[in-house]
């Protein structure tokens, strides 16, 4: 409420400066009609007298915090009455008379806001409104506590706005004094010419305009400096509108539906093709192109479209290297100082999985007169087999020690940690080099264990024998050659080939050139009655120890070994016997049968197998058909046997005989010293002797292939090569090496190479890599060396296969044809000596012969003498003369 | 009729050829040696490479026409001849 009134006061302030002055002085008598304070209110002031009769004294009963008095209205009319124009409130008697309530109030004006100390409230809304606030004011407080006290949550009673009347605070007076309004009402003049001239003639004359001075206005132009002013000031309104368009859209509303669609290849009815078929254009139509179609199949029939010539073109091309290598490059060579003195090698073997392993047996260099003589200083000197490796050409790896000198050795083709070897004495060993494996392995992969092991260096490990068969029972002369049967088959007691269930080889074949090839089996034999005492025997040599370290492996053959299958050589047409060298078994692959298992080479234990193997029996054994039995056996005296192992039995006494060889050959004047077939070829067959050297084919018995000429210099062995189906290297005595290329030529060898100054004892070869082919090479001397096969003579070319076996066929051809001119010849050889027989029977019968012939033959002129008159008469060339000297 | 069969025959019997198929301008196989989805196939697919080597030997020169197209693959030839329309 007291904003109010500085509010209005200050409106006022504004408007009504000169009446400021006036609201300032008290007036008592020009209340109502002064607009310096509200109507309602009316500033009075109070004598003492009046204050205390109402009892409203100033700073006592009325204060500044209390300044509200209710007084009655009778009271005030009272006093009016009673002091008549001396009461203070006789200038607003009249309203108090107006009043409609009984009382009125009056307010102590301490500050003098409107001119007075009292002012009277006269209009009851307003007393309501001053007293209410401040009740409201007083009231709210004690009101809140109560409420406080009582309920703490409705602090405040929300309200709604009432809508007050409105208040005029002064805004409409100045509309009004802004507004126009009549403040009197309008004149209405009306002026009109005077009658008298209306209707009256007129008289027009003309008259220029620049005749009289008056006659026109100029209004020249000026410059108006209304319109140079500049507005500097402008009361301008602005209006902000939206710009407003009009637009539609209207969205396709797609949803996802499934379809589908199914078509089907336009075909013709039975029917329709039938039609089609008969018509008269179709037939037209096939016999006119088919022409073309010919023509076009014979072209593909004449030459070859789908052969590539560019790339066939490129295969055959070795000139492509800048330098031709041929020869063999010296790789490394291994002599061992120690052991090599006074030996020499008789067989090598590369280790057929550790890749840069091989093996060579050292026997001593003596003849056998020399080994008879010095036989007591011999058995003192061990022989051994070494085995090197390329990181190390001066340490051996590993010893391998032999009871006797060993001619001939080989790994076990389904384990290379077997290795059996045949002896001077005719006693087949074993050895398992399973513990010393991850040396070997170890030092293949480099120098750098070596020297981190220094304790293992200089101590070459010595491997003792694993088993030896009996000396007894087994070969009586050298072990010459010693093979392993491939591991897909066996032979059973009869030596018919039968399924191996167990896929790991335990088979042998050795050959002495004591007459007999023998068949060994690693496994033990079946014991015909096991006895308690047997039993316990071997469960007593369990804990046992081995004496030297040798494994298990072969426990059960050792000393007891023996051959289940003897192979004897009668000779064919007379008595004795034939004494083999070498021999060569067919490679026979078996193809894994149905309903077996293959083999899990990879968790077989080391070294298990052999003792806990047992020979099947023979029912239960399946005879496999198509492993052929026959073997190749060079012999002493150069012949070439071809026989059969398989053991009949002699109806007549019941022994177990072997069959006689199916042929022999004689090729060779001497000993033969290797057989060996090609690793392209199965029946194709190399066989060496001292002067010569064959090629033979398997089935072909009316000769060898290819026989060589005779060299001045001994042959001493010969080897295929593993790469190259042509070519096959031959060593001598001088110790060279002859490369032979049958591509190249087949009478002489494409290359002689010397390697040492001693005889080649063995060649050997093996492939590293696809890049390094090496071929081993051991002297008389007890030098292994190894040389590098050149490119040319590692790779084949596809086709030279096939050349190579066109060759031999053609071979073949020629011996053939040969059989059947001797055949020929043979027939008209006797022809002839039947005639000459004839001839000779009858000198007579020929004289009386030649009479009649002679007669014969006048008679046959007489008669050719008239013919040609009659013809010489008939063309009219026969003169006159001559027909009448005829006559 | 008989005669339509014995040249095919004749054809089909030349060592070399694997199969024959006929078919009319559309492309529908009318008589084929191979088997009925084979020979759909080659059928669709041939049509319409002959219809192309077709239209580009006639954008050359109008007057032209084609009359036998050779596929060589790596393994087969296929031989295609097209006859003047016989309806």
């Amino acid at each position: 409420m007291s904003s109010k009134r500085p509010k209005s006061k200050e409106a006022r302030k504004i408007k009504g400066k000169d009446k400021k002055k006036e609201n300032n002085f008290p007036t008592t008598d020009e209340g109502a009609s002064e607009l310096d304070h509200p109507d309602y209110i009316f500033p009075l002031v109070l004598t003492s007298a009046t204050q205390e009769l109402f009892g409203c004294r100033a700073d006592e009963d009325l204060t500044g915090e209390n300044p509200y008095k209710l007084l009655k209205k009778e009271d005030i009319v009272q006093d009016m009455k009673t002091r008549a124009s001396v009461s203070d409130f006789s200038p607003v008697k009249q309203l108090v008379l107006d009043y409609p309530e009984d009382e009125l109030l009056l307010v102590f004006d301490r500050d003098f806001t409107y001119g007075q100390s009292f002012y009277l409230v006269l209009t009851v809304e307003a007393k309501d409104n001053i007293l209410k606030p401040s009740v409201q004011g007083d009231d709210e407080e004690p009101i809140t506590h109560e409420e406080e006290v009582e309920e703490e949550e409705d602090m405040i009673i929300p309200k709604t706005p009432e809508s007050h009347p409105w208040m005029s605070l002064g805004s409409e007076q100045e509309i009004e004094e802004e507004s126009v309004t009549e403040s009197r009402p309008r004149l209405r003049y009306k002026i009109s010419p005077l009658l008298r001239r209306c209707g009256a003639p007129v008289f027009f004359s003309d008259r220029g305009a620049l005749d009289r001075k008056e006659g026109f206005v100029e209004c020249p132009s000026y410059q108006d400096k209304s319109f140079s002013i500049r507005a500097m000031e402008r009361h301008t309104a602005v209006q902000a509108s939206s710009d407003t368009k009009h637009s539609t859209t209207q969205t396709l509303w797609k949803y996802p539906r499934n379809t589908w669609t199914q078509y089907e290849s336009r075909e013709f009815s039975l029917d329709e093709k039938e039609h089609h078929l008969r018509s008269e254009n179709m037939k037209n139509f096939i016999t006119s192109v088919l022409t073309r179609f010919e023509i076009s199949l014979q072209q593909n029939h004449i030459a070859d479209v789908f052969c590539d010539d560019w790339t066939a073109l490129c295969e055959d091309d070795g000139v492509l290297m800048g330098k031709t290598e041929t020869t063999l490059k010296e790789y490394q060579s291994f002599m061992d100082l120690y052991f090599s003195k006074e030996k020499t090698i008789s067989h090598i073997r590369w280790h057929p999985t550790i890749s840069g392993v091989i093996a060579v047996s050292m026997t001593e260099r003596l003849s056998l007169e020399e080994r008879i003589d010095n036989s007591a200083k011999l058995l003192l000197n061990p022989s051994y087999i070494l085995f090197w490796n390329f990181t190390d050409p001066i340490n051996p790896q590993l010893q391998l020690e032999c009871p006797d000198d060993v001619l001939c050795f080989q790994f076990c083709p389904s384990d290379p940690n077997i290795i059996a070897g045949g002896c001077m004495n005719g006693q087949v060993v074993l050895w398992d080099i399973s513990a010393h494996v991850e040396r070997l392995q170890d030092t293949r992969s480099g120098g750098k264990n070596i020297s981190n092991n220094l304790d293992r260096n200089n101590v070459t490990p010595v491997v003792r024998y694993c088993a030896v068969s009996g000396i007894e029972i087994g070969h009586k002369a050298p072990i010459t050659d010693i093979q392993w049967l491939p591991e897909t088959f066996e032979l059973s007691k009869l030596g018919i080939p039968v399924e191996n269930p167990s896929r790991v080889s335990v088979q042998l074949v050795t050959c002495a050139p004591d007459c007999c090839v023998l068949f060994w089996d690693l496994r033990p034999p079946r014991a015909v009655s096991q006895s308690l005492t047997d039993v316990k025997q071997k469960s007593q040599e369990k804990p046992l120890e081995n004496p030297h370290g040798v494994p298990n492996t072969f426990k059960h053959l050792n000393l007891t070994w023996k051959p289940f299958i003897r192979v004897s050589l009668p000779k064919i047409g007379s008595s004795g016997e034939y004494s083999p060298l070498k021999f060569s078994l067919r490679d026979n692959t078996v193809d894994c049968p149905t309903g077996d298992k293959p083999p899990q080479n990879v968790d077989r234990e080391e070294g298990c197998g052999f003792a806990q193997l047992r020979v099947p029996s023979a029912k239960q054994q399946k005879p496999l058909e198509n492993i052929s039995t026959k073997l190749y056996v060079g012999t002493e005296d150069g012949e070439l046997i071809y026989t059969d192992w398989k053991i009949e039995k002699d109806n007549d006494s019941g022994r177990l005989l072997s069959s006689k060889p199916i042929h022999r050959l004689l090729v060779h004047d001497t000993l033969v010293n290797t057989v060996s077939r090609s690793p392209f070829f199965r029946d194709i067959l190399l066989t060496v002797s001292s002067f010569s050297f064959s090629i033979w084919k398997e089935g072909v018995t009316s000769g060898p292939l290819l026989r060589s000429a005779c060299s001045k210099m001994l042959r001493t062995v010969g080897h295929w090569s593993l790469s190259r189906p042509a070519v096959f290297f031959i060593g001598k005595e001088d110790g060279s090496i002859e490369v032979w290329d049958l591509l190249q030529n087949s009478h002489e060898p494409s290359q002689i190479q010397n390697i040492s100054s001693a005889a080649v004892t063995c060649i050997s070869t093996s492939s590293i890599s696809s890049k390094q082919h090496l071929l081993a090479v051991s002297d008389r001397l007890g030098t292994l060396h190894i040389l590098q096969i050149p490119w040319t003579l590692r790779r084949s070319s596809n086709s030279e296969r096939q050349i190579v076996k066109k060759y031999f066929e053609k071979e073949e051809g020629r011996l053939e044809y040969f059989q059947k001119r001797q055949i020929q010849h043979e027939k008209e050889r006797k022809e002839m000596e039947a005639e000459q027989q004839r001839k000779k029977t009858e000198p007579m019968m020929s004289l009386k012969q030649e009479e009649e012939l002679e007669a014969e033959a006048l008679k046959e002129y007489e008669q050719f003498l008239a013919l040609e008159k009659v013809i010489l008469k008939n063309m009219g060339l026969l003169t006159v003369a001559e027909d009448r000297a005829d006559l | 009729m008989a005669e339509v069969e014995d040249t095919l025959k004749r054809i089909q019997s030349i060592n070399g050829v694997i199969g024959t198929i006929v078919l009319n301008a559309e492309g529908i196989p009318i008589r084929s040696t191979l088997d009925n989805s084979t020979s759909v196939q080659y059928a669709g697919l041939l049509h319409q490479l002959t219809m192309k080597a077709r239209g580009t030997v006639r954008d050359i020169d109008p007057q032209n026409d084609l009359s036998f197209l050779r596929i060589r693959s790596k393994k087969h030839e296929i031989m295609v001849s097209t006859g003047v329309k016989y309806a």
